[in-house]
């Protein structure tokens, strides 16, 4: 791997995202968490992460932060995801698979409308 | 689980819970000696000599949320059924390592999986973590390669910047897809 040129590379990769990053800073935070307990990854909690940072790349975008936490207790309904929008209420997500990821991440942390059909009532 | 990359997964974020600093991950697949280990060392808070031969039984965790722990049993079970073992060395306020081998050709050994993805997930949940990802490939006439990640000089480059700036994830997600693609073309050859 020609590691200097790599860091040459991301040095201008990240001068190009922080242009772009100050022109959308206006729309708000939005944080996706993924639970990535031992339930979590054994119902295909990482390939859930995968599709959200897929999205994120592919769509271009901005302020999207992805965390994990642990097993929130409904292991049943993992793979779980929640996400927040600037200081709204936090959605919890059950069976996210990663088509269902994609919606979320389309409809909801794009477009701003929670997904309804999987929405955990708690 | 189907696949050694989510046990690794699994084990780091062990590592994580216990307030680590500093996360290694090795796997290293060796054709000659038909060996496969992988391993997870960290610097978190370690476990006293009961609470290590606890962690062993699938009905002992430190979660609160249900009384089976399982990550580190399925581990084990994985790696016996393959020919192999697992082996865990901590220390209190040390830190700790859990190491997996499983014989490389056994019908049983589940396969390697998606280790860039792994990799990824954990970098960028965790940045105030110090991650390492080492993937080392030795063929059937033992010529060794390897992929060495270490992501000090790329948080000194990144600066604040968060890893999840879609330019700055698509570098990111290349680096360690292409690092460990190499190799991983090896082990069929």
């Amino acid at each position: 791997m020609p590691a200097i040129k790599s860091l040459e590379e991301l040095k201008r990769v990240r001068e190009e995202a922080l242009q772009k990053k100050k022109v959308k800073a206006a729309a708000g935070n939005v944080q996706v968490i993924v639970a990535m307990g031992t339930c979590g990854i054994a119902a295909g909690a990482r390939d859930t992460m995968k599709s959200v940072l897929n999205f994120i790349e592919t769509n271009n975008l901005s302020d999207v932060s992805v965390t994990q936490t642990g097993c929130i207790g409904l292991c049943e309904q993992e793979p779980i995801l929640q996400v927040v929008v600037g200081e709204g209420p936090k959605v919890v997500y059950g069976k996210v698979t990663v088509e269902v990821a994609e919606q979320i991440m389309k409809q909801h942390v794009q477009n701003g409308t929670p997904l309804k059909d999987h929405v955990l009532p708690i | 689980m189907r696949e050694i990359a989510l046990h690794l997964l699994d084990i780091a974020e062990n590592s994580v819970a216990a307030q680590s600093q500093s996360i290694r991950i090795e796997v290293i697949e060796n054709l000659q000696s038909d060996l496969l280990s992988v391993s997870v060392t960290d610097d978190g808070r370690g476990m006293d000599e009961k609470t290590a031969r606890r962690v062993l039984d699938p009905f002992y965790t430190t979660r609160t949320t249900r009384k089976v722990g399982l990550g580190i049993p399925l581990l084990k079970l994985a790696a016996e059924m393959s020919g192999g073992g697992l082996s865990l060395v901590t220390e209190p306020g040390k830190g700790t390592k859990v190491e997996a081998t499983f014989r490389h050709s056994h019908i049983d050994r589940m396969p390697l999986g998606d280790l860039s993805a792994t990799f990824l997930g954990l970098l960028v949940s965790y940045p105030h973590i110090h991650w390492s990802f080492i993937y080392q490939v030795t063929s059937k006439d033992g010529l060794s390669n390897s992929f060495n990640f270490d992501d000090v000089e790329l948080k000194k480059v990144l600066g604040d910047m968060p890893m999840t700036e879609p330019e700055i994830l698509k570098f990111v997600r290349g680096m360690l897809e292409e690092g460990v693609g190499a190799l991983a073309l090896q082990t069929v050859i």
